[in-house]
């Protein structure tokens, strides 16, 4: 599959999603107007990388700042990872925040219990 | 015709001001604001936790104003701006005031007040289950939000949201939203 590649920007993440290397990230800052648009190409390319998934998909999340409206779109990337987990696979996502943001991981706490993935929370020490 | 809008935000405001603002919200002012504050917030070393909160509460302030705000009443004196918006950061004692006013159509501020009075008579357990409720059911609307911000807002501030409807012509009211973030305490 072509991987998705895009630097970030002040409003809009950086993201890996590359099967080659293994890697899928989503980090930096997610605060655009419109989150949809962004985020809709990441949905749609697992949505038809679940068709054939790598037999372990690790997600690194790793956000300083998402907004509300990034939060649903966010969810819907990670209803993606629970139907490739929900199909035998091995899926994983590990949630970063910084050692003094309650909020980053109370946000991750939120995924978790609305999504049927294992979740691993990592404190970024600095 | 109502009541004056910069008057009652100029009595509304203390402590020191960061930044005023008054006219069009679009994105590209929302980016100025951001990293205006945001600079000033490094500069005088406010500390980290403090700081992302306040980042925080404002991205949601702004982008309300940009999603929902109304096209500005025919006889107001800024007929420029496609979406009017006032808006004031301050740092007072406590932690930092974010102050955001906007037109807000008659029929349509019922239903704003109630679920400000909902978000307030909520206790913290509470918000974040509303949060995750509005996350897991809720799509995005045409407007372009979640539904989500004022809700994020009073869990973040774990503060109640201070607010007020002022009336101004038979169509429209003007609504004012006063935030303070500070450290959050355990007790709310």
């Amino acid at each position: 599959m072509e991987p998705i590649i895009i630097e970030g920007t002040p409003k809009t993440p950086t993201v890996r999603f590359d099967t080659k290397e293994g890697v899928f990230e989503i980090k930096g800052r997610s605060i655009p107007e419109n989150s949809v648009e962004f985020y809709k190409p990441l949905v749609d390319w697992l949505n038809k990388y679940k068709q054939e998934p790598l037999p372990k998909t690790v997600v690194s999340i790793r956000l300083e700042y998402f907004n509300t409206s990034s939060s649903k779109c966010i969810l819907d990337v990670f209803k993606q990872l629970e139907a490739i987990h929900k199909a035998k696979n091995e899926v994983e996502v590990n949630w970063y925040y910084e050692e003094d943001d309650e909020d980053m991981l109370e946000a991750g706490e939120d995924y978790e219990s609305i999504i049927r993935v294992p979740f691993k929370m990592i404190e970024i020490v600095e | 015709m109502g009541f004056d809008i910069d008057n009652y935000f100029a009595e509304k405001s203390d402590g020191n001001a960061l930044l005023f603002y008054k006219g069009d919200i679009n994105p590209d002012l929302i980016n100025h604001v951001l990293d205006t504050v945001e600079e000033k917030l490094i500069k005088v070393n406010e500390n980290s936790k403090l700081r992302k909160k306040v980042y925080n509460v404002l991205v949601e302030s702004l982008q309300n104003l940009y999603h929902h705000v109304e096209r500005v009443p025919e006889e107001f004196e800024d007929q420029s701006s496609e979406k009017f918006g006032i808006l004031s950061v301050n740092k007072v004692t406590d932690g930092y005031k974010i102050m955001t006013g906007n037109f807000v159509r008659n029929d349509l501020a019922l239903s704003l007040r109630e679920r400000l009075q909902k978000i307030n008579q909520s206790s913290h357990e509470e918000i974040t289950e509303l949060y995750k409720y509005i996350l897991n059911h809720q799509r995005i609307s045409s407007k372009g939000g979640g539904g989500l911000g004022l809700v994020d807002i009073a869990r973040k501030t774990g503060n109640k949201l201070d607010y007020s409807f002022k009336d101004y012509n038979e169509e429209f009211c003007f609504f004012f939203l006063n935030i303070l973030v500070g450290e959050k305490t355990d007790s709310n």
